[in-house]
């Protein structure tokens, strides 16, 4: 070990050297290459790639508007999933941090934690069975239906836990004595939760919406299962890379959504979310 | 007799089979800095809790200016807070933690900012308003802390171990501070301490907390020259307990009686003993000499004269205690927990 002791810059390289290679050259590497291939096209007739630089691509996503409604779908779809994520893990996250006893605690965290182990297509179409005329919920209060409404809450559900654990650990890291300090100081529970713990809990918020808000932005297979006809930006990649055979094409769409996270989270780096994660 | 600023009449806490506050009786007068003592888990803070509203008692009531609280939250109660960890608000700036108790009650923006701001100037921090508590040290957070329960000019002031946190030289200089405040804003001090310099030099009384029961009340004078219990004269300052036989060698009765160190002088006559350690402590120095009557006793003597170097060869040396009989107090049995 001596050896190493005395060369601190090998150290950091033997440390190192297997994930950066890793992030280098699987990750940015895919990445760059999909970049680039945004801007080839496919030869009409014989379904070759032709590797010329070209913007015919992103003409069609800014022209046409079947493209910019999907791209538009698939934003307010995030967002609603977001919002609603937020709404259910706030009081959801409150009760485990803030009432529950110590052993309560420990097992909501685990209720929480252990739907993320099942598959997520099980849970997909666990959905569609619950939503399917004539099903459960059918019998119960009448189903919506395969649509945009059914892929908003599917999403919601499959991807609260990942808002409850961020804005959990925001609360825990929240001493009693300010919940404490607010009401002595003549504020009732209301004013303290608007005026206390949400400014704090601000960060983990939105530490919680870069996953609600990514993941639901890119997703396209719960979109298939209770979508019905509805498409999203992950559809339309599907379609190019299948049925189509138009990989440039896929990847020029693939990088709308990469753009607007991009967007997202430069905006949401000054809420210092970031450093929640 | 005015009515008390504070009344707990039989006041109890049990917190599952733990029975933090054993039954508590106590009036602190308007106006009064008044000190509760006792060692961690003695049920001192959780009274100061039941006062401020954070936990209900299990039984017995609490009244603030002759009107039953007991039941009241924390916001329906005229007192204020200045909490251990501080609890400033860290995402506003400390200007606006002070305002919040005003900016609650719907006092008018102009009001309350100037009302804040004469706040900070009376602890000695004008200009620090736009700062964010993160920004400051320990001795000021302590301050915006103290100016956030002022500015709203509570009839009760609680105070939970304010100074622990501060190391000794701020102690004292805000020990100073605390109750010229206190004096200038005439308003009722509650504080928590397990310090018992910090509650003898500040308070007009102090009570003393023993296993959730309050084992003396009283002046700091009474409370250090007269201790009701052993464990009070175990527990403000050092004492010397004489039990048993060796009470009736020396006093010629039998009991429990405590004698403090400082009012034992080494003479030509008196009780003999041997010196069996010696320590040097700066201003003083404590000397424990074992008496030939059956019992230990710590003496300490003012260094006037002393040096370290003579002080080396005391210890075995045959030595003659004296102390006035006034100095001789005779104290109860501890009560039973």
């Amino acid at each position: 070990m001596s050896f190493f002791h005395r060369h601190p810059r090998l150290r950091l390289a033997a440390l190192l050297s297997a994930p950066m290679l890793w992030l280098v050259v699987a990750y940015l590497g895919a990445l760059a290459v999909l970049l680039v291939s945004a801007f080839w096209t496919v030869n009409g007739f014989t379904g070759e790639v032709v590797r010329e630089f070209s913007l015919q691509n992103f003409r069609t996503i800014v022209t046409e508007e079947v493209y910019r409604n999907v791209t538009l779908r698939s934003l307010g779809v995030a967002v609603a999933v977001t919002v609603i994520c937020v709404l259910l893990a706030l009081p959801m996250a409150v009760y485990m941090a803030k009432v529950a006893s110590p052993r309560a605690r420990h097992w909501l965290v685990i209720a929480i934690l252990t739907p993320l182990w099942a598959s997520y297509l099980v849970k997909a179409y666990a959905w569609r069975v619950l939503l399917a005329n004539g099903g459960p919920l059918d019998t119960l209060v009448g189903t919506p239906g395969y649509g945009l409404f059914a892929v908003v809450i599917v999403l919601s559900y499959l991807w609260l836990p990942y808002m409850i654990l961020p804005i959990y650990a925001g609360l825990e890291r929240l001493p009693d004595s300010l919940l404490e300090a607010s009401a002595d100081l003549g504020a009732r529970s209301g004013r303290t939760f608007r005026g206390i713990v949400l400014p704090i809990l601000v960060p983990s918020i939105f530490a919680g919406s870069i996953f609600t808000f990514s993941l639901s932005l890119g997703d396209y297979i719960t979109v298939q299962i209770v979508g019905g006809k509805t498409q999203l930006i992950g559809n339309l990649v599907y379609a190019n890379v299948g049925a189509a055979n138009n990989l440039p094409f896929a990847a020029a769409i693939a990088t709308v959504p990469v753009l607007i996270m991009v967007v997202y989270l430069t905006a949401v780096r000054r809420s210092g979310a970031l450093e929640e994660l | 007799m005015r009515t008390p600023a504070i009344h707990l009449a039989g006041l109890r806490k049990t917190f599952g089979p733990v029975e933090a506050v054993a039954g508590i009786d106590l009036e602190i007068a308007d106006g009064e800095f008044f000190s509760m003592l006792g060692p961690s888990g003695s049920g001192k803070t959780t009274v100061l809790r039941m006062i401020a509203g954070f936990d209900l008692p299990t039984a017995g009531t609490v009244s603030l200016n002759g009107r039953d609280v007991t039941q009241l939250a924390p916001y329906d109660r005229d007192v204020n807070t200045v909490f251990q960890d501080y609890a400033l608000f860290p995402h506003l700036s400390v200007i606006e933690n002070v305002e919040y108790g005003l900016k609650v009650r719907k006092v008018a923006r102009k009001e309350r900012r100037a009302r804040a701001e004469e706040a900070l100037d009376s602890v000695r921090l004008n200009g620090f308003g736009a700062r964010r508590p993160s920004a400051m040290s320990g001795g000021q957070r302590q301050r915006v802390a103290l100016a956030r329960a002022l500015v709203n000019r509570p009839r009760v002031l609680l105070l939970d171990e304010p100074l622990g946190a501060l190391d000794l030289k701020l102690r004292e200089q805000m020990q100073v501070e605390l109750k010229q405040i206190q004096r200038d804003v005439g308003i009722t001090f509650v504080f928590v301490t397990h310090d018992q310099d910090e509650a003898l030099t500040m308070s007009d009384r102090v009570a003393v907390f023993d296993a959730g029961r309050i084992a003396q009340v009283g002046t700091p004078e009474e409370v250090y020259e007269h201790p009701a219990t052993p464990f009070v004269a175990g527990f403000v300052g050092t004492s010397n307990l004489i039990t048993g036989p060796a009470a009736r060698r020396l006093t010629g009765r039998d009991g429990t009686f405590s004698v403090r160190p400082e009012k034992i002088t080494i003479a030509d006559e008196g009780a003999p003993g041997t010196i069996s350690e010696v320590i040097y402590a700066g201003p003083v120095t404590r000397f424990v000499v074992d008496l030939d009557a059956g019992v230990r006793m710590v003496v300490v003597e003012q260094n006037r004269r002393t040096g370290t170097a003579a002080l080396a060869g005391l210890r075995g040396n045959r030595v003659q205690l004296t102390w006035l009989r006034e100095h001789v107090i005779e104290i109860g049995a501890n009560r039973a927990a």
